[in-house]
């Protein structure tokens, strides 16, 4: 296990600059997750991390050590694909079995059989273990590639959107399983995900990344309260947060573009009116779709409202977020 | 009755099975014949009208593998009873065997020069297709184009330089020289036709493999080449068929040593005249090696099913 360092990363393919100098200190043990929308160089940073590709500028270090021309095997990564990219002439087992076979490892075959039926065991692909790769449906091939990367002990562990094509049950067991896999072990996890509840439950850290720039780095609670910008307060939240102009509600400092809400910074019952456009029952809380002064609003509220569309509520911010014209905090 | 977009309907199977079965026995008729021909007597191989029913007989590979002398009366009589079957079936047609002939010699180097230049041709172009897949090349484009500009006349067209570089470099008549000659001609074709095979091989398993504590070499050799069985087992074959029918350059290039089955065949003659059972029963036997190599490469032949691992 080990601290993992980029400075100053940039890297260009052609003419578009997929990472812009990015700074980040993913620290021994801990859950980093990466944010971003596609494009935003998530993939990317886990690749330079990897050594499958490497800077324009700037360097890596691994526990200490300088990764600069090092081999991915040299590295001691292990990563799980977004395509899975299981050898499709090999049965489960033996995909699982290959990274403990290389060269580097040589694990004698009792420790290999007990690692591979302990994963197996925990993703639940025991009973696929002699399938040939290609036989599986495609959770059960995202599975066995995550068992790929989790049978090693490497420095880093580097996943690509490993959960995005299980079914809701098995994503939210494996969301456990992998935390509980990491915590356990101290490992360093590497993350990328589309999906923020995964971010929220999991990480450590999150860094949010915009066109290839390291935008925010932080824990997730921190990047929650505490937004550098626009698109990091968008980040997380569901529903996400409103964005409306600063002036709507009065008392904006100067400078002011725009006032940012969440559902938790908006209260009900007193301020301006606004009208109820349509209401959501989701079970545990209810959505309410709200026009005030002709903006969109969308805040949550009561399971068991009695509000129905054409209702008028009265609703005033608390603790607001202000951005100015680029979109970046003020306050 | 209903209607299938897939399914032909039973007519439809009834003429395309007719159809296929009928053009099945035009193409294998000269197969047959030369089968056929090598079962033969002399007299029967010429017979006129063809005989198609015939009494079957070993004449044929008996002469294809001997050398004889037509016997005097004194020579039988020296030589005494026929010791073997195939003195037997020497001395009925009234010669004695007085030695092996060449053909054994013949067809030992056309498996040397023709599974040695398909193996060669096999181990360079994996090597040069994968480089041309996956590595930033420079000039790729064009050096593929020259590549495939070598086929794009006749070989025979440059059979005069050949013959005088070969003089040169003292490979005329040698194994080597053909070998050579023959990956040289087969290189371009399976360069290309590997390169598609391996750019079909998506790149991510060699990732995986580096990832997974593997040098990119030994990524290659366990999770590319696998993969690329088919199309190793489909170009080798091309190769091989190339190799082991070519005539023109076997005839120009080698008279002795190295001298391959197809040259050697034509030239068999009889103690009277053209030996034709010899001659078929020789084209025969030649036909036996790459009938086998295809036979045993069959299994990577059919099994193209090996995509699907990967998420497009």
């Amino acid at each position: 296990m080990a601290e993992v360092c980029l400075t100053g990363i940039t890297k260009r393919f052609g003419k578009d600059v997929a990472l812009d100098d990015v700074t980040m200190t993913i620290p021994d043990g801990s859950f980093v997750v990466l944010l971003g929308p596609t494009g935003a160089g998530k993939t990317t940073t886990l690749r330079m991390v990897s050594g499958l590709d490497a800077p324009d500028q700037g360097r890596i270090t691994i526990g200490g050590h300088n990764m600069v021309g090092l081999t991915p095997a040299q590295r001691d990564v292990a990563m799980v694909f977004q395509q899975y990219s299981l050898y499709p002439h090999m049965t489960v087992r033996q995909n699982l079995e290959f990274p403990l076979k290389s060269p580097i490892l040589r694990t004698p075959q009792a420790d290999i059989d007990r690692k591979v039926a302990e994963i197996a065991e925990i993703l639940q692909i025991s009973s696929k273990l002699d399938n040939k790769a290609t036989a599986l449906s495609g959770g059960e091939m995202q599975r066995v590639s995550i068992g790929r990367a989790l049978v090693r002990n490497p420095s880093v562990y580097l996943m690509d959107e490993p959960l995005s094509s299980l079914d809701a049950k098995l994503r939210a067991d494996l969301r456990l399983e992998l935390k509980s896999i990491q915590a356990d072990s101290g490992a360093t996890l590497l993350y990328v995900t589309h999906d923020q509840i995964e971010a929220m439950t999991m990480a450590t850290h999150v860094g949010v990344l915009d066109k290839g720039r390291l935008v925010q780095f932080g824990s997730p609670r921190e990047i929650y309260e505490n937004p550098v910008s626009i698109y990091a307060a968008s980040r997380l939240g569901q529903p996400r947060i409103n964005v409306l102009p600063a002036d709507i509600f009065g008392g904006a400092p100067s400078g002011a573009a725009s006032i940012g809400l969440r559902p938790e910074q908006i209260v009900q019952g007193e301020g301006e009116e606004s009208l109820v456009q349509r209401v959501e029952h989701l079970g545990d809380q209810t959505r309410l779709h709200l026009t005030c002064k002709s903006h969109d609003i969308i805040t949550v509220t009561d399971a068991h409202t009695e509000l129905k569309p054409g209702d008028i509520v009265r609703i005033r911010p608390r603790n607001p977020f202000y951005f100015d014209a680029t979109g970046a905090r003020l306050a | 009755m209903s209607f299938s977009v897939t399914e032909a309907s039973g007519r439809t199977k009834w003429i395309a099975g007719i159809l296929v079965v009928g053009y099945a026995l035009i193409t294998i008729a000269p197969l047959v014949w030369i089968i056929a021909t090598g079962f033969k007597s002399g007299p029967d191989s010429i017979a006129y009208p063809p005989k198609v029913v015939f009494e079957p007989s070993l004449e044929g590979y008996v002469n294809l593998f001997t050398d004889r002398t037509r016997a005097t009366e004194d020579m039988l009589e020296e030589a005494g009873p026929p010791e073997t079957w195939y003195d037997q079936i020497a001395r009925d047609q009234g010669t004695i065997i007085t030695g092996p002939s060449r053909y054994g010699e013949r067809f030992l180097n056309s498996v040397i020069i023709g599974f040695g230049s398909t193996a060669l041709c096999m181990l360079l172009g994996t090597a040069a297709a994968y480089a041309f897949s996956r590595f930033r090349v420079p000039l790729k484009d064009d050096l593929m184009f020259f590549i495939l500009s070598t086929r794009m006349m006749p070989p025979i067209a440059v059979a005069i330089p050949i013959f005088l570089m070969f003089r040169q470099l003292g490979l005329n008549d040698t194994h080597l020289g053909m070998i050579l000659l023959y990956t040289a001609v087969n290189l371009s074709l399976s360069v290309w036709l590997l390169k598609g095979f391996i750019d079909e091989i998506p790149v991510e398993y060699e990732e995986a493999a580096l990832i997974d504590g593997y040098t990119r070499f030994q990524a290659f050799y366990k999770v590319v080449l696998p993969q690329a069985a088919t199309g190793i087992a489909s170009t080798a074959i091309f190769c091989l068929i190339f190799a082991w029918n070519e005539y023109a350059f076997a005839v120009l290039l080698t008279s002795g040593t190295a001298q391959t089955a197809p040259p050697f065949i034509p030239t068999i003659i009889g103690t009277s005249g053209k030996d034709w059972p010899a001659v078929a029963a020789g084209a025969t036997l030649f036909l036996v090696p790459v009938m086998v190599f295809t036979i045993l490469l069959r299994k990577h032949l059919l099994r193209g099913i090996t995509f699907g691992a990967v998420r497009k």
